[in-house]
C-alpha cells in the first residue's frame, strides 16, 4: 500500500503543492508576473505586505485555479471536480465547497454564454467574500476599560497572540494590562511576563496552578485602579471536549463580566491555520460556553490555507478578526476580508 | 458530493439498504458506498489526494469480491475499507530504536504548538519507567520561556534538563548535551526543537545540521491530530529534509478525527509510534492502527457489528439449513436454532439499531424488538415435542393449550408463533435450491419473528 501511495506523491508532486509555482506555469503572462514582484517589492503598504505574505496561501490556491482556467477551455463537470479538488485541499471542507461549488454552477452557465474564465474567477471570489461577510474591526468599550479574553485549544498561539496584541495596543498608545490566566501550562506565564516586557505591559500574575479566575479579578481590579485602556486576559489552552475546563472558563468570564461592566468586549477564539475540520468543533463549542466573538487565525504563513474559516463562518457565524501572518510582533493583523480576497485573487482579478 | 457528514448514517443506510441481497459487489454499488466512504474520510481531514488513491485500491479490491454469508454488501465494503486502512496505517511499531552505542539521541521535530515540548516530557516519564537514563535537551533557544517550560516538566519526571540561555545556537546546545550525557552516563538524549514552518529553509538546515552533529537514531515529527489537509506537505518536506523515523499524534485526547495519521502515513512511509492522549505525563501511549482507522472512519458502530455477525456466524450450520430448505424440511427446529444463533449476537435491537438499513427493511419499522418476546418465542418451540417441531401441522387446540401452558405464555403467542414460521418457511421456500441463496435467506431469516 505504502508504495502505491508513495507513487502519487512522488518529490515533484509534493513539491508542486509546497511551493510557489512559477509564473509560466501557473497560465499567467510572465511580464505580468514580473511587474508585481517589483510592485509588491516596492509598495510597503499593508495591502503590499499582506498581499506578499499571503503570496503562498494565493499561489497555491489561486495559482492552481489559474492553472485550471490555463489548462481546460471547457467548464465541464471535470473541471468542476478540479476546482472541488482545490478547495477541499485548503480545508475549506465538503459542506462549504459545496456551497461555493453550487454558486459556481449558476455562473457557470452565464460564463458560456459569452462571458470568459475571468467572470467566473470573480464569481468564486464573491462567493468567498459572500461566505466571509462583512469586515468587522476588534470591539472597544464606549468608555473605560476594554477587556479582551483570548481562548482556544492548545498550542494554536494564544500567548503570542496575547502578546502581539498587546504590542499593538500600546503602539497605538493606549495602556495594557495582561492577565496570565493560563496558570496550567509549565512557564506559560513566564513567558507572558517576556511578551509584557517587550511590549511594555503590565503583567497581572499568581504563581502556577493559581485560580484563573482570581487572576482575571486582579487584572480587572489593576485595570480600574491604573486607569488600563486595554486588559487582554491569556488562558490555558484547552481541547473543547474537556467539560470541566471549559466550566474554568466560563467561570474566567463571569469573574469579567461582573467586576467590569460591559466585558468582555471581544472573545478571541484562536484557530491554527493548519488545522482542519475539527476546528468546526473547536469554533462551536467555544462559543456555546463563552459567546466567542471572533477568530485569530495564526500561522496563516505557512503552506496551509486557513479555509476552515470559511466553514466556520457560514456555519457559526463567527467572523475571522485577526491573522498571524509570521512571527514578528507586526505580523498580526487586522482581518479585512475584502483584502483577504483581493490578496487571493489579486493576479487574476488585476489581469 | 450528496450532503454533510450529519446524515451520513442516513445515507450509508440509504445505499445499505440498496445493497443488500447481492451475491458479488457490483462496481456501481461499490462506487456508491465508497462515495460516502470518501465524504467520511474528507471529513475527518485525510488529504485529498490520500483520500482518492485509498478510494481506487479499495474500488479495485471490492469489485467482484464474493459476499461473505455472515455480512451484507454493504458491511463487506466497509469491511474491506477498515482493514485496508488498518494495513496502510502498518503495524504496532511503538518502540524506540535504540542505539547499540548509547547514548541513543531522539531528536522531536514539528511545526509550532504541535506539542514537542510536551512530548519530551512525556518520552523522559516513559523511558525512565522502562529503566532508561534519559537527558532532556533544551534546543527550542527561541519561543519565550520554552527552556523554562523543559525545565518544569524535567523536575517533574525526574530527569535532568541541559539548557544554555534564551537566542543562543541550537546546535552547540545540542553537541553541549551530547558531551553532558556521556560524561554524567545517561543513555538516552531527547532533544525538545524550536517550532518551526517546514518551509523555512534557514531553520530546516539548522535541524539539518543538529542531525549531522548528534547522529540521531530517532528523528521523530511532532504533529497535531487536528491538523488539515497540510499535514502531507509538513510531512513530506520534514522527512525529505531530515529523514523521519516515525510519527507523535498529539492530541488525540479531543474529537478530532485524526485523518493526519493517514495522510502523514501515506507520504513518508513512516509509522506512527506513539500518540499524546492528555496533558499528564504519563499521557503517551502506544499507537493502534485498527483503532486509529476506525476512529478516521468514524463507522465504530458498524464495525462492532460486523465483528459480532461474523464471530457468531456458524458456516456448517448454514450449509445444512441450505440442504433443508432445498429438501423443504426446514423445521421449528431449525427456526428455533436460528433463534438462539441470534441471541449469542448481542441484545437485539442493540443489533437491530446497528445494522444500516435494517429500519426500512419491509414491515420492520412498526415492530417494537423485544428481548422478552424473543425469549417467549423460544420457550413456546422448547415446550413443543420433538414431533410437533419437526411437523407442526399436528398441533391441533389441545396442544396448543399444552404448549401455552408449558411455556407460561397464551394460545395466541402459540398461534402467532406458528404463523410466524409458516411465513418463514414460505419465504424460504421461494429461494429455490441454491446454496447462495439459502446465506441470503440465513441473512433474511435471522429475523423470522420481526414483523
Amino acid at each position: 500500500m505504502g508504495r502505491f501511495v508513495k507513487r502519487l506523491f512522488t518529490r515533484d508532486e509534493v513539491k508542486d503543492d509546497t511551493r510557489p509555482r512559477p509564473p509560466s506555469e501557473a497560465g499567467a503572462p510572465s511580464a505580468d508576473a514580473d511587474g508585481r514582484v517589483t510592485e509588491a517589492g516596492e509598495a510597503r503598504g499593508v495591502l503590499a505586505r499582506l498581499t506578499e505574505r499571503l503570496a503562498r496561501t494565493r499561489d497555491g490556491l489561486v495559482g492552481k485555479v489559474e492553472a485550471l482556467f490555463g489548462r481546460r477551455p471547457v467548464l465541464d463537470e471535470e473541471f468542476f471536480e478540479e476546482l472541488e479538488a482545490i478547495l477541499l485541499q485548503a480545508d475549506v471542507g465538503v459542506k462549504a465547497t459545496e456551497r461555493l461549488l453550487r454558486g459556481l454552477e449558476a455562473g457557470a452557465a452565464e460564463v458560456r454564454q459569452g462571458g470568459g474564465e475571468k467572470d467566473l474567477m470573480k464569481h468564486l471570489k464573491e462567493e468567498v467574500l459572500d461566505v466571509l461577510g462583512p469586515r468587522e474591526p476588534l470591539a472597544k468599550a464606549p468608555s473605560g476599560t476594554t477587556v479582551v479574553m483570548v481562548v482556544g485549544v492548545n498550542g494554536t498561539g494564544k500567548t503570542t497572540t496575547v502578546g502581539k496584541l498587546g504590542h499593538r495596543f500600546r503602539a497605538e498608545g493606549a495602556k495594557v494590562i495582561l492577565g496570565a490566566s493560563d496558570t496550567f501550562r509549565a512557564a506559560a506565564i513566564e513567558q507572558l511576563e517576556i511578551w509584557g516586557e517587550r511590549a511594555g505591559a503590565d503583567v497581572i500574575r499568581h504563581e502556577e496552578g493559581g485560580d484563573p479566575g482570581a487572576v482575571a479579578y486582579d487584572a480587572c481590579q489593576a485595570a480600574k485602579a491604573r486607569r488600563a485602556d486595554y486588559v487582554i486576559l491569556d488562558t490555558a489552552g484547552r481541547l473543547h471536549t474537556r467539560m470541566n475546563l471549559m466550566e474554568e472558563l466560563k467561570k474566567v468570564r463571569r469573574v469579567v463580566e461582573r467586576e467590569i461592566p460591559g466585558a468582555p468586549h471581544e472573545v478571541l477564539l484562536v484557530l491554527d491555520a493548519t488545522s482542519g475540520q475539527n476546528a468546526i468543533a473547536q469554533a462551536r463549542t467555544f462559543k456555546d460556553a463563552v459567546d466567542v466573538t471572533g477568530i485569530a487565525l495564526t500561522k496563516l504563513d505557512g503552506t496551509a490555507k486557513g479555509g476552515v474559516v470559511l466553514a466556520i463562518r457560514e456555519e457559526l457565524g463567527i467572523p475571522v478578526k485577526l491573522v498571524g501572518i509570521g512571527e514578528g510582533v507586526e505580523d498580526l493583523r487586522d482581518f479585512d476580508p475584502v483584502e483577504f480576497a483581493d490578496a487571493l485573487f489579486a493576479r487574476r482579478v488585476l489581469n | 458530493m450528496g450532503s454533510t457528514f450529519e446524515n451520513l448514517t442516513a445515507r450509508l443506510q440509504e445505499t445499505f439498504r440498496r445493497l443488500r441481497s447481492k451475491g458479488k459487489l457490483g462496481e456501481r454499488d461499490v462506487d456508491e458506498a465508497l462515495r460516502e466512504v470518501r465524504i467520511a474520510l474528507l471529513e475527518a481531514d485525510v488529504n485529498f489526494k490520500v483520500v482518492r488513491d485509498f478510494i481506487a485500491k479499495v474500488r479495485e479490491r471490492a469489485c467482484g469480491q464474493e459476499v461473505t454469508a455472515s455480512l451484507t454488501p454493504g458491511q463487506q465494503v466497509i469491511k474491506i475499507v477498515n482493514s485496508e486502512l488498518t494495513e496502510l496505517m502498518g503495524g504496532r511499531e511503538s518502540k524506540i530504536q535504540f542505539s547499540p552505542r548509547p547514548p541513543t539521541v531522539i531528536m522531536l521535530v514539528g511545526l509550532q504548538g504541535s506539542g514537542k515540548t510536551t512530548t519530551a516530557a512525556k518520552l523522559a516519564n516513559l523511558l525512565k519507567r522502562q529503566g532508561k537514563h534519559p537527558i532532556l535537551v533544551a534546543a527550542d533557544t527561541r519561543r519565550p520561556a520554552a527552556i523554562r517550560q523543559l525545565q518544569v516538566l524535567g523536575e517533574k519526571v525526574g530527569v535532568d534538563v541541559v539548557a544554555t540561555r534564551e537566542g543562543d545556537d541550537a546546535v552547540r546546545v545540542a553537541q553541549q548535551a551530547m558531551a553532558r550525557a556521556s560524561s554524567i552516563g545517561r543513555d538516552v538524549v531527547i532533544i525538545d526543537t524550536a517550532g518551526r514552518l517546514h518551509i523555512d529553509d534557514e531553520l530546516m538546515d539548522e535541524l539539518a545540521r543538529m542531525k549531522a552533529e548528534t547522529s540521531p537514531s530517532e528523528m521523530l515529527l511532532v504533529v497535531d491530530a487536528m491538523t488539515g489537509q497540510d499535514a502531507v506537505n509538513v510531512a513530506a518536506t520534514f522527512n525529505e529534509r531530515l529523514g523521519l523515523t516515525g510519527i507523535v499524534l498529539t492530541k488525540l485526547d479531543g474529537d478530532a478525527r485524526g485523518g493526519a495519521a493517514l495522510s502523514t502515513r501515506a507520504v513518508t512511509g513512516k509509522p506512527v509510534k506513539f500518540v499524546g492522549v492528555g496533558e499528564k505525563v504519563e499521557s503517551l501511549e502506544p499507537f493502534y492502527p485498527d483503532r486509529m482507522a476506525s476512529r478516521i472512519l468514524g463507522m465504530g458502530d458498524v464495525l462492532s457489528l460486523i465483528e459480532k455477525a461474523e464471530a457468531a456466524y456458524d458456516e456448517t450450520k448454514a450449509r445444512k439449513l441450505a440442504e433443508k430448505i432445498r429438501t423443504n424440511e426446514f423445521t421449528l427446529e431449525d427456526f428455533a436454532d436460528q433463534l438462539r444463533q441470534m441471541r449469542k449476537i448481542g441484545p437485539l435491537d442493540e443489533i437491530l439499531s446497528m445494522i444500516p438499513g435494517m429500519g426500512r427493511m419491509r414491515g420492520v419499522s412498526d415492530f417494537k424488538v423485544d428481548e422478552g418476546q424473543l425469549k417467549r418465542v423460544e420457550a413456546i418451540v422448547c415446550s413443543m415435542t420433538p414431533e410437533e417441531r419437526r411437523n407442526p401441522a399436528i398441533i391441533d387446540g389441545s396442544r396448543r393449550k399444552r404448549i401455552a401452558r408449558g411455556s407460561g405464555t397464551r394460545i395466541q403467542d402459540v398461534n402467532s408463533v406458528l404463523r410466524q414460521f409458516d411465513q418463514v418457511r414460505d419465504m424460504l421456500r421461494q429461494f429455490g435450491g441454491a446454496e447462495k441463496a439459502a446465506h441470503r435467506a440465513m441473512r433474511k431469516g435471522a429475523f423470522p419473528f420481526v414483523k
